[in-house]
């Protein structure tokens, strides 16, 4: 049980405090409602682009880390398809700095020409080590626009092509803060060793004068059912074969979201789950096999992924993934294996009250779905899921003409 | 009154760090065990903690691999039933292969312990090394290291480790072949002699019940005896490598692994504290001087940073980095000023001051739950240290003047004197 305490300003802001005693620190986590879903086609990887500017010194404030690692503190932040978040842990009895660079920045940004520049050679590094020079980087890249054809979903955070984080301008840095980042637009949460009624203040003192801005109304083009079984094969220079099966699911706020995380749990979690066991243990084809879901706002993807052994076809690979899935689609799964899933949600919820930074981000999270208070809800939901539920999901979602297939194929050495 | 946001608020400065001490016993059969009781949550998490035994070059993957394999069979329970019994009860079972030490982990509800304890008894005492899961685990390995090999930054690693740790389990990086030497035999000898309560330590930490220590001193005090052949867990000398330079190829590489450093002094030496204190200033924080030249300035890297390792018998300070492959002579050149100016001029006050605050602010929030008390006690003991060098640790960052760590740089970081792998295009 994760309690809290919560508060609008008169401007639009949401905050939620949560207190917590047992530590000497606190979080300030602010979470912006938008994401890389958000972006023009034409300028993809904007929002994680911005979210690199966010720390190129605000409106008062030349220097936004300096002052924060000054008093004891770390940041970091992060930008998904969904939202971009940005996180401070210090101690807590220097958590007004945390407010003061925080509305500085929600306030307005220095826009400055020189941090543009290094932070687009910055950004573009980063797609280098993480996309385009790894084995395999380049998955994402090529699966999405496979699965999504109208959603913006269609392109990973950092973007489509290096091309569009080489042209963005100031202006486009101005007009995207504009329209995205303002109090109406965010959530924070303030947790730890700290009080509601002093949050309250310096949440007034600070962030109370910044202007209301504009409400962003997302108008996105949502994807339409799939009823075409698609493939892709690419080949590149990657040691391994690597097989990707992906389905379109339902939404997070969706009721089937539940159901398909207690799938992904059964086929995937842990030692004991079923593609580890019957694909890597019992029949050895795969050296690793794995299913996950993304998890997000908008019509999600459940993923097979899985890297053959070399003795192994494609073809083969292939069908024991769909053995696998016809199994869930014609026997209920056993009692005991869906109690087992749920203890491990149950349990992984009682760990996870442990670490504050978590429990912030998790607020902020199901705050901006709608009520904070949907994360002590979570786990019954969980637990309400019956083996009538896994039958009924699996036959809906693991369709041939629900499939997305990308093949990896290893380049073989002449 | 207007609101001043140019001006910083009011800060504290972080006088005391409180720290949780274990509480200690000692088993029957001569196995530690550390208590850390603390905390709301109704679940611990148990650690058991053995020493590497002796490298052999002729079967350099044997710590590993007894390690890897504790979880895959006993004489009582197979690899499925182990995982069936942990994963019903919602619990977690970790191994982990580390340099000087090998460990088991357990995180379970306390009130699940009694179904899963035996468990964790059963492996640590019965493991038999099934033939098949042997071969299993052979096969993912060599294909995981395939794709492994593949990661500039990783080859850059291995080299690395291989030129200043030589043939011992630091040095260690396995090829396709090594796995070759891997049998059963020799790894239920090396389990027979390093699995023992004699070189185990025990670390618990959660919340801790009367039951839960009654159920531990059942099941790994009387219960659990000594071989009578004591572990050696000596290791041989380190002989670091002459050559300082290694470049491998990559003609495609879009960035290249830059790997640079050299032997440092661990925990134990009087230079240590300090010396984390100067590794901070180059490169152990987002606002560090290489991040803030390389990245910040230059935009040649995503990241860059300077870390050291502190192990039982030896020690490194090192920086690494994937740069940009046509800037990457560039990005060799900055770094080499930014450790020639550590040598040769003082760190501005303002600097250093900031780092100080930086660094306690770390250390108090590095104590988040029980989990991280129990982790600090760790660093310490198997360092052979006492909770005095935590007092020592917190007293230099606070007073450890500009000329000291100006005489430290000179000492520990010449450019000219470091290892140095480039993995990409140079």
């Amino acid at each position: 049980m994760v309690k809290f305490n919560r508060f609008t300003l008169d401007n639009g802001l949401r905050v939620i405090v949560h207190e917590d005693d047992t530590t000497p620190m606190a979080v300030l986590n602010i979470l912006y409602d938008v994401g890389a879903r958000d972006e023009d086609p034409d300028q993809t990887g904007f929002a994680h682009l911005f979210e690199h500017l966010m720390f190129g010194g605000s409106v008062n404030i030349p220097s936004y880390d300096e002052p924060l690692q000054r008093v004891g503190g770390e940041n970091n932040a992060f930008t998904s398809n969904d939202i971009t978040n940005y996180y401070i842990t210090l101690p807590s009895s220097n958590i007004e700095t945390a407010f003061w660079l925080e509305s500085d920045r929600m306030l307005s940004l220095a826009f400055s020409e020189k941090s543009l520049e290094v932070q687009r050679a910055v950004v573009i590094e980063e797609f280098k080590q993480r996309y385009l020079n790894q084995p395999y980087g380049d998955v994402w890249l090529k699966l999405r626009p496979l699965v999504y054809k109208k959603h913006p979903y269609q392109w990973a955070t950092i973007g489509k092509e290096l091309k569009h984080i080489e042209d963005a301008k100031i202006e486009d840095v101005k007009a995207f803060f504009k329209k995205h980042y303002n109090p109406q637009n965010a959530v924070m949460v303030v947790g730890g060793d700290v009080k509601t009624e002093e949050i309250k203040q310096l949440a007034e003192k600070w962030f109370g004068p910044i202007p209301a801005g504009e409400k962003y109304h997302r108008n996105l083009p949502q994807e339409p059912d799939q009823h075409d079984e698609r493939r892709l094969t690419v080949t590149g220079k990657v040691p391994l074969d690597d097989v990707y099966i992906a389905f379109q699911m339902g939404a997070r706020l969706d009721e089937s979201y539940y159901v398909a995380e207690l799938i992904s749990d059964i086929l995937s979690r842990g030692n004991s789950s079923r593609l580890y066991r019957k694909l890597v243990k019992e029949k050895p084809i795969f050296s690793e096999v794995h299913a996950y879901m993304t998890g997000s706002m908008d019509k999600g993807m459940f993923v097979f992924e899985g890297k053959p052994l070399e003795n192994i076809s494609i073809e083969i690979a292939e069908a024991a993934i769909w053995e696998e899935i016809e199994r869930l689609k014609t026997e209920l799964v056993p009692e005991d294996e869906l109690t087992k899933v749920q203890n491990k949600i149950e349990s992984t919820m009682i760990f996870s009250e442990m670490a504050l930074l978590d429990k912030a981000m998790n607020l902020a999270s199901f705050e901006l779905m709608g009520n904070a208070d949907m994360l002590n809800r979570e786990t019954k939901r969980y637990l309400a899921v019956t083996r009538q539920h896994i039958i009924e999901l699996s036959n809906q979602m693991f369709r041939k003409d629900n499939s997305s297939t990308m093949i990896y194929l290893a380049e073989k050495a002449v | 009154m207007t609101l001043q946001r140019k001006t910083a608020p009011e800060f504290k400065g972080i006088e005391n760090i409180h720290l949780i001490h274990p509480e200690r016993r000692e088993l029957t059969n001569g196995c530690k065990v550390f208590c850390f009781n603390s905390g709301d949550q109704e679940l611990v998490r148990i650690e058991w903690i053995f020493g590497n035994l002796r490298f052999k070059p002729e079967s350099p993957l044997l710590n590993m691999a007894v390690n890897s394999l504790l979880t895959e069979g006993t004489h009582s329970l197979t690899s499925a039933q182990i995982s069936d019994k942990i994963d019903f009860y919602g619990a977690f079972l970790q191994v982990d292969y580390g340099h000087d030490n090998s460990q088991v982990t357990l995180y379970s509800l306390t009130k699940h312990l009694h179904h899963t304890l035996p468990v964790i008894k059963d492996i640590i005492t019965n493991s038999i090394f099934p033939q098949k899961e042997l071969d299993t685990f052979i096969r993912n390995q060599r294909q995981k290291l395939q794709v492994s090999l593949q990661k500039n930054d990783i080859i850059a690693r291995r080299i690395f480790s291989k030129a200043l740790y030589g043939d011992t389990l630091y040095g260690l990086s396995a090829d396709i072949e090594t796995y070759d030497t891997l049998n059963r035999e020799d790894m239920q000898v090396h389990f027979a002699q390093m699995y023992q309560p004699s070189n185990c330590t025990m670390i618990v930490a959660g919340k801790i019940e009367p039951e839960t220590l009654n159920l531990i001193s059942d099941a790994f005090d009387k219960e659990w005896h000594n071989t009578g052949q004591a572990a050696d867990t000596g290791q041989p000398v380190i002989i670091p490598a002459a050559e300082h330079f290694y470049f491998t190829e990559k003609p495609d590489a879009l960035q290249s692994a830059i790997r640079m450093g050299g032997a440092a002094v661990n925990r134990t030496h009087p230079d240590f504290p300090a010396l984390q204190v100067l590794n901070t200033v180059l490169g152990g924080y987002f606002g560090s001087r290489l991040m803030a030249n390389i990245r910040e300035e230059k935009g040649y890297t995503y990241g860059i940073g300077s870390g050291m390792s502190s192990l039982k018998h030896g020690a490194a300070l090192f920086i690494a980095t994937e740069v940009g492959a046509d800037v990457c002579k560039l990005a060799v050149d900055e770094i080499e000023k930014e450790l020639n100016l550590l040598q040769n001029e003082l760190i501005p006050e303002d600097e250093l001051s900031l780092v100080r605050n930086f660094l306690m602010g770390s250390l108090l929030g590095s104590l988040e739950n029980v989990f991280s008390h129990a982790d600090k006690f760790k660093n310490i003991h198997f360092a052979g240290l006492g909770y005095d060098y935590y007092d020592r640790y917190v007293n230099t960052i606070k007073t450890v003047s500009a000329d000291r760590l100006q005489e430290l740089a000179r000492k520990y970081l010449n450019f000219d004197q470091f290892y140095k792998v480039i993995v990409g295009k140079y």
